[in-house]
Order: C-alpha cells, then sequence, then structure tokens
C-alpha cells in the first residue's frame, strides 16, 4: 500500500500557490475530465483571460473567486504511482495567517514558495517561522517565476542565501531548494530544460521520494484517556489513542495524575483483542485493579511527563482581542480542558528578524514566548518531546473562539504565587552591548574524554576573537555551587539541573557559556536544553572508554576499577550516548583541529 | 501503520471526542457507501459499548425502494436507535422532485435536516462528507460551527489545530462533525472491500428499468415516476456512484458487480463522482457552498 505524504503550500501572496498546485495536479494528469472541463470553462470567465487559470482548481469559495485571493486552506487529495498525497493550500495574506497555520499543524513538509523576481519577504519568513512553531521539519523552498528572471541561476543563488540564514534559527530534518515556473510549468513535475544548471529532481519527483518517517523523542508509552467506556457491569476500559510507544497485556502502568498503577488485563484495537498496540492505534485498554481513571487522565509506561499547574509555551496569537492578564481561558491539550491564565508574556518573536522584543501585549498573527498557570494540576510534556501532550489551544470562555495555538516548551515547577519582574535591560539588549550572540555550548562525554581541555581551548580561541565567554567546569562547580550533592542519580540530576539554570543566566547576561560536565543521562541533558532553551549547542566528546581508561588523567579510573569509587560512570553508572548530538568530537584528532572543526560548525551561533 | 489504518483511527479519535465532549449528538444517516462506512467505524470506536448516540435518516420520501429496506435490516442487526424525519409540511404541500426543482432539495432535504435538528435538540451531527467530494468542502473544517439558524459562515472558521478540537458551543449553535473529511472515495471503496461492510445492492451492477434524461439514466423505481412522452424504460445494466433520490439520481452503465471491479472502475474513472447528483450542477458551481450556507449538510 502506498505511504501519504502531508504537506502544505504556502508562501506570500501572488507567490503562485495555488497556481504551483493546480498545474501539478493538471499536469500529472490526476484530475477527472469534469474538473478539468469546469477549469477551462471557468478560465475563460476568470481574470487570466482565457489561459488556464490553475489557481481556480483550489479557490472554492465565492469569496475566494470574487477577490482572486486565497481565503481558507483548501484540502487537495491525489495519488500517482508513487505516492498518495493530502496538500493543504494555505492563504498568504497577513489578515488569514491563522488558516494558513490551520494547514501547517497539519503537515508533515511545507513547500514554501518563493517570487524569485521579489526575493524573501516578511510573510515567507513569518510562514517558516509558524511551520517551524508548528512541528514541520520538511522544508522545500520552490523559487517561482523563474520565467520572469530569465532562469537567472545567480537570482537563484542570490535566494539561496537568504533562505539559508533565515533556515539557521529553525530546528529542521532537511531543506531542498528547486527554481519552478509554476504558470509555465519548470522543474514541477518535470525537469525544466530552461534550467540547465539545475542538477535536482522536479517539485513531484521530490516530494515522492522524501522520507519524512517521524523521528519521536518519546519512546515510552502514553495515552491520553479519551472517555470511560463501560457497557455492562463487568466492563470498564479507556479509550484512547496511543500518542507514542506501544503497549502489551500484562504491562503495568501508571495513571497520572494520580499516581496509581495497574496491570493492563486486555487491549482492543477498534473491536478486535490484541496482545499488544502501538503509536497512532485506537485501543480500549482494561485495567486489573480499580483505580480511578477518568477523561484527561494519561495512561503511561516509562515515560517522563510533567503534572504541574504553570508551564512556558510559544503561542500564535489568533484573535481580534489581544491577550490579556485578566482573563481566564479554557486550555486544552491532550484530552484535558481546563481553565488557564497568563502569568507573564516574557518577548514577542519578530517575525521577519526572529528577534526577541520585550512585550506588553500580544496581537493577532503574532508570535510570542508566555508563561502560563492553570487552576489545577494537569499532565503535560515538551512539545518535541511528544506532540500530542506537548500541543495546546485556549478558548475564548465568552465567545467560544480559538484564540491561540502553541507548543510547551517546559513546566514550570515551584511556586505559582512568585511572579516574574520584567526588566528593561533585556537580554537582546546586553547582546547587542557585547555584539554577540549568547548560547551554551555544552559538552558532555565520559570522564577523561578531554571535555575539559577542549571547552578550555575553544574558549581561548573565543577570547582571540573578543568574544565574552564563561567556561562552567564539572569539578570546579562542586567545589563551590555544588558542594553539597554527591554522585547519586538524584544528585548528578540537580549538579545538572543547576549548571543549566546559571547557564541560562549567564545567557540572559549576554554571555557565550561553555560547559565540561559528564552529564551521563539523556533526560538530564534533555532537560537543561529546555531550561536554557534556544541556543543550547550539544557536543558530544567521543572518546571510547578504553582509551580513558588508558589515559585515566586523574587516576579515577584506577579507583573506581579498585572498587573506592561505587558509582562512577562507565563502571558502576551508565553513560548514555546522545541521540541527536549538534556537534560530535572524534578526539582521535589533535586539539586544534578539533577546535578548527568546533568553530565551523558553530559558525551560525558565534 | 497504512494509510486506511491511520485514516480509520483519526475518524475513531474524533468520533471519540465528540461522544466525550458534546452534550446530545446524533449521527446522519443517508444510507449510502459513505453512511455504511460511518456506521462501521462508530461500532468500532465504542466497542464493546453500542455508539452512545442515536442515527437520523432524513427521508425525502423519493429513496430508492431499496435504501429504505436495507437501513431497516441494518439498524435491526446492529442493534442501535434510527431516527427518521420527514418534513410532514412538505409532504401535506406535495412538494416532489419533478414540479419543484431546487426548491424541493431545500424543503424536503435542507428544512427538514434543520427541523429534525431542533425537534430533537441536537447538538452535534456527524456526517460523512469528504473534501474530496466538492470544492466548498474541501475548505470546511473537520468541526464546523452553525449558528442557531443552522447557518455556515465559510469566511469567519475556528481554526482547527492539530487534533485539538474545540467543542465549545452557546446555546442555540450546533457543530456538524466530518470524521471522515480525509478520505477519498477509492479510501472508501477499498475499506468497505478490507473490512467487509455491507452496502446497499444500488451500487453493484445489475439489469435495472431506466430512462436516459438530460444524459442522465434515471431509474424508474416506482409509478411515481413521471415519464415524458418520448421515454420509455428499457433495461439496461446500471450501478449507482452515489445514491439519493431516484429521479435525483444518475445511474452509469457498467459491468462492476463485484467490489474488485468497482474499484477498478473508481480507479480509472474519468468523471468526478458528484457530476451523477444533479442537485449540485443546479444553480452553478457555486452552488454547494450556497445551500451549505443555509443549512445543507
Amino acid at each position: 500500500m502506498h505511504t501519504l505524504l502531508k504537506f502544505i503550500t504556502c508562501g506570500s501572496v501572488d507567490d503562485g500557490k495555488s497556481t504551483l498546485i493546480g498545474h501539478m495536479l493538471y499536469d500529472a494528469k490526476l484530475l477527472f475530465a469534469d474538473q478539468e472541463k469546469a477549469l477551462e470553462l471557468d478560465s475563460q470567465l476568470g481574470s487570466a483571460g482565457g489561459s488556464i487559470d490553475y489557481s481556480l482548481l483550489l479557490d472554492g469559495l465565492m469569496a475566494e473567486r470574487e477577490q482572486g485571493i486565497t481565503i481558507d486552506v483548501a484540502y487537495r487529495y491525489f495519488t500517482t504511482d508513487a505516492r498518495s498525497f493530502i496538500v493543504a493550500d494555505t492563504p498568504g495574506h497577513e489578515e488569514y495567517t491563522r488558516n494558513m497555520a490551520v494547514g501547517a499543524s497539519f503537515a508533515e513538509l511545507a513547500v514554501i514558495l518563493a517570487d524569485a523576481s521579489k526575493g524573501i519577504l516578511t510573510q515567507t519568513r513569518r510562514h517558516a517561522r509558524i511551520c517551524a512553531l508548528m512541528g514541520i521539519r520538511h522544508f522545500v523552498f520552490a523559487v517561482n517565476k523563474m520565467d520572469l528572471v530569465n532562469y537567472s541561476e545567480e537570482r537563484f543563488n542570490r535566494l539561496r542565501k537568504d533562505i539559508r540564514i533565515l533556515m539557521a534559527e529553525f530546528d529542521y530534518e532537511s531543506v531542498m531548494l528547486i527554481p519552478v515556473s509554476a504558470s509555465c510549468g519548470d522543474n514541477i513535475i518535470r525537469k525544466s530544460k530552461r534550467m540547465p544548471w539545475y542538477g535536482g529532481q522536479p517539485l513531484l519527483t521530490y516530494l515522492e521520494n522524501i522520507d519524512v518517517g517521524a523521528r519521536p523523542e518519546e519512546t515510552g508509552f502514553t495515552m491520553p484517556v479519551q472517555r470511560v467506556c463501560r457497557p455492562n457491569r463487568s466492563f470498564r476500559g479507556f479509550q484512547g489513542q496511543i500518542e507514542s510507544g506501544s503497549i502489551a497485556v500484562s504491562d503495568t502502568v501508571t495513571v497520572l495524575p494520580s499516581g496509581e498503577q495497574a496491570k493492563v488485563l486486555g487491549i482492543l484495537d477498534g473491536d478486535e483483542a490484541v496482545e499488544s498496540a502501538s503509536a497512532g492505534h485506537a485501543v480500549t485498554i482494561s485495567l486489573g485493579t480499580e483505580i480511578d481513571v477518568s477523561r484527561g487522565c494519561v495512561i503511561h509506561k516509562d515515560s517522563r511527563l510533567y503534572v504541574s499547574r504553570s508551564f512556558q509555551g510559544m503561542l500564535l496569537w489568533m484573535d481580534g482581542a489581544g491577550l490579556t492578564a485578566q482573563r481566564s481561558y479554557l486550555l486544552k491539550t491532550g484530552t484535558q480542558k481546563l481553565p488557564c491564565s497568563l502569568l507573564r508574556i516574557r518577548h514577542k518573536i519578530d517575525v521577519n528578524t526572529g528577534q526577541e522584543q520585550p512585550a506588553e501585549n500580544v496581537y493577532k498573527n503574532e508570535i510570542a514566548c508566555c508563561d502560563f498557570r492553570t487552576d489545577t494540576e494537569f499532565v503535560f510534556d515538551t512539545f518535541t518531546h511528544n506532540q500530542a501532550l506537548g500541543s495546546f489551544i485556549l478558548i475564548d470562555r465568552v465567545t467560544h473562539m480559538t484564540c491561540a495555538c502553541g507548543t510547551i516548551t517546559r513546566s514550570l515547577s515551584g511556586d505559582n504565587r512568585l511572579t516574574w519582574q520584567n526588566t528593561d535591560i533585556t537580554r537582546s539588549f546586553r547582546e547587542q552591548q557585547l555584539g554577540q550572540k549568547a548560547c551554551t555550548i555544552w559538552f558532555t562525554g565520559l570522564s577523561g574524554a578531554g571535555k575539559s581541555t577542549l571547552a578550555n581551548a575553544l574558549e581561548k580561541r573565543l577570547a582571540e576573537r573578543n568574544r565574552h565567554t564563561m567556561l562552567l567546569d564539572g569539578d570546579n562547580i562542586r567545589m563551590g555551587l555544588n558542594s553539597n550533592l554527591g554522585f547519586s542519580g538524584a544528585d548528578r540530576t540537580e549538579n545538572i539541573r543547576r549548571v543549566a539554570e546559571v547557564a541560562k543566566l549567564m545567557n540572559d547576561a549576554g554571555l557565550i557559556v561553555l560547559t565540561a560536565f559528564i552529564s551521563p543521562f539523556l533526560a538530564d541533558r534533555r532537560r537543561a536544553r529546555e531550561i536554557i532553551g534556544e541556543n543550547f549547542i550539544e557536543v558530544y566528546v567521543n572518546t571510547p572508554l578504553d582509551e580513558c581508561i588508558r589515559r585515566d588523567t586523574k587516576g579515577l579510573y584506577a579507583s573506581a576499577s579498585s572498587g573506592e569509587i561505587p558509582e562512577f560512570t562507565g563502571f558502576g553508572s551508565p553513560y548514555e550516548v546522545p541521540e541527536h548530538p549538534d556537534i560530535t568530537v572524534d578526539t582521535a584528532k589533535d586539539i586544534d583541529s578539533c577546535v578548527d572543526d568546533q568553530l565551523e560548525a558553530l559558525r551560525e551561533y558565534i | 501503520m497504512n494509510h486506511l489504518k491511520k485514516l480509520e483511527a483519526e475518524a475513531i479519535y474524533i468520533m471519540r471526542e465528540v461522544a466525550a465532549e458534546c452534550e446530545k449528538p446524533v449521527m446522519l444517516y443517508s444510507i449510502g457507501k459513505d453512511s455504511s462506512v460511518m456506521l462501521h467505524l462508530a461500532l468500532k470506536a465504542f466497542y464493546p459499548e453500542k455508539p452512545p448516540f442515536p442515527f437520523l435518516h432524513v427521508n425525502t420520501t423519493w429513496k430508492f425502494k431499496e435504501m429504505i429496506a436495507f437501513r431497516d435490516r441494518i439498524a435491526e442487526k446492529h442493534g442501535i436507535q434510527m431516527l427518521e424525519y420527514i418534513n410532514q409540511d412538505g409532504l401535506a404541500q406535495g412538494i416532489n422532485p419533478f414540479d419543484h426543482g431546487s426548491s424541493y432539495t431545500d424543503i424536503m432535504k435542507t428544512q427538514a435536516l434543520k427541523q429534525a435538528l431542533d425537534h430533537y435538540g441536537f447538538t452535534a451531527a456527524f456526517g460523512g462528507g469528504r473534501r474530496d467530494e466538492e470544492k466548498s468542502r474541501a475548505k470546511e473544517r473537520i468541526f464546523s460551527f452553525r449558528n442557531p439558524y443552522h447557518a455556515w459562515d465559510p469566511k469567519n472558521q475556528r481554526p482547527e489545530m492539530w487534533k485539538l478540537y474545540n467543542t465549545e458551543i452557546s446555546r442555540g449553535e450546533s457543530i456538524r462533525v466530518f470524521p471522515i473529511s480525509n478520505w477519498t472515495e477509492n479510501d472508501i471503496w477499498q475499506y468497505i472491500r478490507q473490512e467487509q461492510i455491507e452496502i446497499v445492492p444500488l451500487y453493484f451492477a445489475a439489469e435495472r428499468p431506466v430512462v436516459e434524461r438530460d444524459g442522465n439514466l434515471i431509474m424508474v423505481d416506482d409509478e411515481r415516476m413521471r415519464l415524458n412522452e418520448n421515454e420509455t424504460p428499457v433495461m439496461k445494466k446500471v450501478r449507482f456512484r452515489t445514491l439519493g433520490c431516484y429521479p435525483l439520481t444518475g445511474g452509469m452503465e457498467s459491468d462492476a458487480d463485484t467490489l474488485d471491479k468497482i474499484i477498478g472502475e473508481t480507479l480509472s474513472a474519468v468523471s468526478s463522482e458528484r457530476t451523477s447528483r444533479i442537485i449540485d450542477s443546479d444553480g452553478g458551481a457555486a452552488s454547494m457552498e450556497k445551500r451549505k450556507r443555509e443549512g445543507y449538510f
């Protein structure tokens, strides 16, 4: 059976989105004869004056045809020999940004159109930013209207540079640039002879072949409960869709927020009894023990979720009335719905430059980072870790409008009565003062791998370039701030949490921070990333254990093997290798070339 | 997970959300293949419980005989509650598809549906609409909101993000919910084959008495069919791609008398599904949107 690709087309108004898809369907013979005929008839009446206006295939609302613009998302379904597609064609006008976001939340890949004659516009940047915010990780930039710039390679390369700079801000897996002409059909379904300098695939071929296989970070089992099924007294099942991981009969699961545990008695996939089920399936689970489970609870196994009353999120505001601290909203995340209010607006994001700006209010079509507090505890995760439990909407309690959508970036545990004081001198102000962008370069690896040595060498090179830096080293911190901590699992976690908070403070002061800690656990490093936020760069110092033991610069391995140090990483305690480090250092090379490699990799940040 | 399993899980998720959050849901049942799929999904979604809502058939009194027989048998077989609603006022006025054209559809379908929803006070109604059917449907959300007069405002649809459906409404407002929005006609047929779902026999080609009218093959289903002077019913092997009121539903000549053959024909089809429904082309390209704004499903 075919695989399915869900994608959106977006970009500024008049960049030719509807025309592109219309032409693709027409050329690939994916239209029914009556649709084709209607299209030809409509074109004679419409604005394109006789020649086929492909956009008429998608702009289905009367108001859209009247005004010749796209107002709302249109979904189109087509199948080629290689793949099935659902495409959401989204509006380009700023006014209808929220409808574009609807399409983005649905898609796995974004085709962003850019006009070769106009370059990257504010609206193009806004759309790329919203796509990234909504969780899209695969991007295609279709550089359109190449016919208007004489199919110039030089013009294409100029856009390539702008796109590279734009994309550097986002977390993505793939970006592809394709020069096209939507109205003339160049590089849409077949390679254009008019651009011999372009060596890549035409758009449709690329879409047929790209692998967007999900890479869920959460591997534990999670299932938000949608409803309790009680057909009779003898059966009580919990219905929902598995969001991550898998579950089998007789597994022990935990129900949040209560924390009660029970054994899985049976699993129904639809109406069929199964032994196990995995992510994506709609199931009914019955448990061996009578515990309190209702809609909104989350059943999980081996996953780390938050149960808290406050969180930080990045949101897109979509309502005419702005976000205000005085109003209570309804928060919906997973299958939970509960009252929630704004704690503080941390900053807005300038859609054009990506810069953080201090803000008192958030208005329609603006993106902002905010803290929220709910009336009661609820269960959630960060969006990057678990999309279903890390995405949310806010509902206006009077108009019932969906006024914002957003992603949870971290949990704010601790005392909810505290309120954050905004300061006039912001992080970006301090960064500007120092003439640099703050970030945290987090070195992780076994003891003796060379973290401190490398961090030290890198810091020297940065100092030579007049960068303002601070190096936090494991042993040094343990002699001061963390002198009350040992090496148990809990103490190691607290050690890393404190270091992350300190690094975050120093980043806020505008400094480039380098940290050298074993930081052996994935979960701890994930939390550090969440605390520090953007510009967290994980560097994995990949020195094999044998080599570390051979070096044994501090004589610790000798003590560990004699049993003097019980929970030493690599001996009594594991080291969890980073799954997706930003940089991996191979210390078989000499130090200088290691540092050269890092500077090259860090070019976007420093 | 394959494509169909994903679509199935999505539809089940939506049905469960509505059952859990909406006060008084109902599932519209039109007896067609999409309704058969919807019913099948509802039975799966809540199993081992029966669907926790009734089914509603809005009867124009001009449906094919075989459809009504099928409806009653299926309702009994699955033990579900099947409500029937007929616009009694329209019936008393003798509104029929021959004399009243598009006002027939308005009175016996659109008005009847509104009356039925008001009569029972349903706050959410599931429909089997799919986005691949028609251009204004392609623009509609899965959760589509109606004001107290059942009107749709296409320019002001609520954002629908991820799978976080906002089901909040004020008194008098209602929601139309389309769990199979993302299915195509081909998906429907593949799923019917995979799940062995029972459908009305009219979908399979058989010898039937038809007359050719304005390029459509109309079946003479009962004695109420008015024939023009030059029309004589002839037996032809026909099947129907969609089912509705027999005088308004065009059949197609076909030998497809098994699911595999129907799927084969669907895949190589040259015209989209709704061309066989005369009601859609009545009034130009935007006629469907107009009807939907006025409350048509």
